[in-house]
């Protein structure tokens, strides 16, 4: 995040877009609501009428995939009533006079047609947002889970620099980060173009630094994603370490990814329990899990916080750092001696310049938001107050894409993802934890009620899903919370892997996958063989994910 | 959380007269906030930093000079020149009849501490008040809840006295407005919409209410289930395993036993607040399908069989290294975890760029 989490109950204007917060961020959800009490304005862009459209003054209820171009009149509306700072614009920005121009061509009627919203509210919406004092903006991976996942990030960014609302309190462009440590391991530099802190892998200065710290030369070239790895398991990359990930049933296309890991000589695979990926690996190391381990975990809003051990793990588990270093040894590699987390934490904070300020001791407390890139500074809980790191904002001119895979007579219906407020990913922590399945014990698929009709299906009933990829079988239920045409489920439950289904393409840049628009077809079926089986009080066994 | 003003406009403090001593207040503190600040303990039964003071449980009065009667501290702004007394025998009197009357409506006036983080100020301040006496000893007030099946909150309101936290705390600290309150006086009952389960109202499960309640009429089952678990309990604060907002809890251990959770209250990024997840998703760490061994895949069977770490390690180094031998230093992949801490991102880069001078290292972001 640009911006503190104690920024949002400052906003006059939020716009949510492509963030159920209510349910993956729900805490942070809680100040979007004091705001609101306050009397903020919410203007919420969503598919779904998910709980922040339910509180908000203004949803847009956008097709799948379509957010370039409800943005690009958002920002042709702001351009035209004038609500531009343009102080901001000449102060700190480039190509602000082209933007105007670029989207001089893109009305809410031409949007309409594309997103589906009403040109009268993307209208309402781009008033709202352009005239605010404090207009701060919240995404989440319903923004990047796209095959234009950059540009609708930097649809954001132009929206927010033509109205500064940037380096102020109440303002900015706010990504909610899904995992308790997803930022710190992009901190830490497990990334294929940059070393920890960000520092870019094809910079010599950054190779030199390295290589003294390390005793050893690394490439010059960036590494290649994750996704291409797995695109090349067997045929170029014929070994995988994986730590905690369920790589086989959180990535898309399923069917892919196992033939993948089974096609690789050597995998390793480092977790708490036996996942589905555990299960096709050579190598299983036990992991202490969280409560057990000794470490630091990074916020979504860059705030540097220490993990404490609480109870001993079980049986001969390690944390995973003991793990990989020993691995190291065992390689015969010098330099990995490690003798505590506090030891590898401070390594990293002296190469990392976003944490050169930092060490263990120091932010015990957790009162630093990085960077923090010397022993007196005070930490940064705001991004680009005074100055852009980069220099001057960079409006960028943007065209709608389509997704990769689109609606066909075959594959009617567009399904998107995503997650539940009481269980988290695939279950394997919250569906081993008392009581959750009190609140739900069963996936099922939210389908608009006129949709229901017009595909023969049933409240309560169940339905054949398919696409090219694969098929699945789930239980129905009739919602308007759903929009006609579009149908939701959550990757939380085994016996509704989703994934099987998603994987129509990446973005071009991050090659991140576009899991949030998947055409597929829909058909009654009846219910499965093993009903009784499935739901609440049902055994966990090693074989839930 | 309230915001405090600036001293005064042209930034002279602001001074009052707290029990003859002169002190320093900002605008916009209340009589409790600058009395707590120096160091008065007021009794109080409905007050929460994170709430809009109440003023119902009247405990926290003072005298102030010039009022007819003794006012609520918790509501009472200060105002430069005021003279408070916060602690005379008169204040006093009226506090431990408060403290009779209030324990005589309640069934139980000690509970386990198990039930929450507040769970003791009313037993606290009874001692305090040695207001144990039973002089007012009647009728219950409030209606317990044994039929609501939620494994999570327990609904024992024959010990609430309607401080109204958990309404409140519902409403300004989550925004839910799943509790409200039905009838007045002494048939005062916290209820759901419709009076039905929680289940079936606007909770979310987030557990404040639990946490907030001073007298244990709500507690916390899943602590509760533990409480006797035995040995003292310790709390140790970490942050919670789940999403990336990074709320603050104090893990509730009695020997090397999880027996339940605390939010937070200091917690920079919640200040005290959690979701369900946070509150009482924990049991997966001690569980028995966790892995305490390493596996190997058996040569022979071809099945995972468990191995000593001296195994283990050697058996995957030796095929590591067949795979740099065989491809090359570039066919090795490394995947960091999102939901470990930085030591293990940070020593998966290290193995593969220290190790073998590649950027072959990614995390789970991109899906």
């Amino acid at each position: 995040m640009s911006n503190p989490l104690a920024d949002m109950d400052k906003p006059d204007v939020i716009f949510c877009i492509g963030t159920n917060m209510t349910e993956c961020h729900p805490v942070a959800a809680t100040r979007l609501k004091k705001a609101l009490a306050r009397g903020a304005k919410m203007i919420v862009a969503d598919p779904r009428r998910i709980g922040l459209a339910e509180i908000a003054d203004v949803h847009l209820p956008l097709r799948v995939g379509s957010d370039v171009s409800l943005l690009l009149a958002m920002a042709h509306v702001i351009a035209r009533e004038g609500l531009v700072d343009q102080a901001f614009i000449d102060e700190r920005t480039t190509q602000g006079e082209d933007f105007m121009q670029h989207v001089a061509q893109y009305t809410p009627e031409w949007a309409a047609e594309i997103c589906e919203c009403d040109p009268a509210d993307i209208e309402k919406a781009a008033l709202l947002y352009g005239g605010a004092d404090r207009g701060a903006i919240y995404y989440t991976v319903g923004i990047t889970e796209h095959i234009c996942g950059v540009d609708n990030v930097q649809s954001l960014c132009n929206l927010a620099l033509m109205t500064g609302n940037l380096g102020r309190e109440g303002t900015g462009v706010n990504p909610m980060r899904g995992q308790n440590n997803i930022q710190g391991a992009g901190d830490a530099g497990a990334l294929p173009n940059n070393y920890p802190g960000f520092q870019t892998v094809t910079d010599p200065a950054h190779q030199e630094k390295f290589h003294r710290a390390y005793g050893r030369k690394v490439d010059l070239e960036t590494g290649m994603t994750k996704v291409t790895a797995l695109d090349l398991c067997g045929d170029g990359i014929h070994a995988m370490i994986i730590d905690g990930e369920n790589t086989l049933v959180t990535d898309p296309d399923r069917h892919h990814c196992e033939h993948a890991l089974k096609s690789l000589d050597c995998l390793v695979v480092i977790d708490i329990f036996m996942t589905d990926t555990a299960k096709v690996a050579d190598v299983v190391f036990p992991a202490t899990a969280w409560a057990e381990t000794d470490g630091v975990c990074t916020n979504t809003e860059r705030r540097v916080q220490r993990l404490r051990a609480a109870v001993p793990p079980p049986g001969e588990a390690e944390p995973d750092w003991w793990i990989l270093s020993q691995l190291a040894r065992r390689m015969g590699w010098q330099g990995f001696d490690f003798g505590s987390a506090k030891e590898v934490f401070n390594e990293l904070c002296a190469l990392s310049p976003l944490y050169n300020g930092l060490d263990w001791d120091r932010i015990d407390r957790g009162e630093y938001q990085w960077p923090v890139p010397t022993r007196d500074h005070p930490g940064t809980p705001r991004l680009h107050e005074e100055r852009f790191e980069n220099g001057r904002g960079i409006f960028k001119m943007l065209e709608y894409r389509d997704p990769e895979e689109t609606i066909s007579d075959e594959y009617p219906m567009w399904l998107t993802t995503g997650r539940r407020l009481p269980q988290y990913h695939t279950r394997t922590q919250t569906g081993r934890s008392d009581g959750i399945d009190y609140l739900l014990s069963e996936e099922t698929l939210e389908v608009h009620p006129e949709d229901i009709v017009r595909l023969g299906l049933e409240d309560g009933g169940w339905a054949e899903m398919s696409n090219p990829r694969g098929c699945l079988h789930v239980k129905v239920r009739a919602t308007t919370k759903s929009p006609k045409g579009t149908v939701f489920a959550s990757f939380a439950f085994e016996d509704v892997p989703v994934n099987v289904l998603t994987g129509g393409g990446y973005d071009p840049v991050t090659q991140t996958a576009a899991l949030k628009a998947c055409p597929v077809a829909l058909k009654p079926v009846g219910p499965p063989p093993a009903l009784g089986q499935v739901g609440a009080g049902s055994p966990l066994g090693a074989s839930v994910l | 959380m309230k915001q405090n003003g600036s001293p005064s406009k042209n930034g002279t403090a602001l001074t009052l007269t707290l029990d003859g001593e002169r002190v320093t207040f900002s605008r916009g503190e209340t009589l409790y906030e600058v009395a707590e600040r120096h160091g008065r303990e007021i009794p109080t039964l409905c007050y929460d930093p994170r709430l809009e003071p109440f003023g119902g449980c009247r405990l926290c009065v003072v005298e102030l000079e010039g009022a007819r009667n003794p006012v609520a501290s918790c509501t009472m702004e200060a105002q430069p020149g005021m003279r408070v007394r916060t602690r005379t025998a008169a204040l006093e009197v009226q506090r431990r009849i408060l403290m009779e009357m209030v324990a005589s409506e309640n069934r139980d006036t000690d509970v386990d501490p198990m039930h929450g983080y507040a769970s003791q100020e009313m037993a606290e301040l009874l001692d305090r008040y040695d207001a144990r006496t039973g002089r007012f000893e009647g009728a219950l007030s409030g209606t317990s809840r044994p039929d609501d099946d939620n494994p999570f909150i327990k609904r024992d309101y024959e010990n609430c006295i309607s401080c109204y936290r958990c309404v409140r705390v519902c409403a300004e600290q989550e925004g839910d407005y799943a509790i409200s309150v039905m009838n007045r006086g002494f048939h005062t009952q916290i209820t759901t919409e419709f009076g039905g389960s929680l289940k079936d109202s606007a909770c979310t499960f987030c557990g404040q209410c639990i946490q907030t309640c001073p007298t244990g009429a709500l507690g916390d089952l899943k602590a509760l289930a533990n409480k006797d678990v035995p040995g003292e309990t310790e709390t140790t604060r970490t942050i919670c395993p789940y999403c990336g907002v990074g709320c603050s809890v104090d893990i509730m251990t009695r020997g090397e036993k999880i027996v339940g959770i605390l939010p937070g209250m200091d917690g920079p990024a919640n200040e005290g607040s959690l979701c369900v997840k946070g509150q009482f998703a924990f049991d997966f760490v001690g569980h028995p399908d966790r892995l305490s061994t390493p596996f190997v895949r058996d040569e022979a069977s071809g099945e995972l069989r468990p191995a000593s770490w001296d195994e283990a390690l050697d058996f995957a180094a030796g095929k590591l290294r067949k795979v740099v031998k065989d491809y090359g230093r570039r066919a090795v992949y490394g995947i960091a975890s999102g939901r470990a801490p930085h030591e293990a991102a940070y020593m998966m880069q290290r193995f593969i760029r220290a190790g073998l001078g590649t950027n072959h290292i990614d995390n789970c972001s991109r899906a």
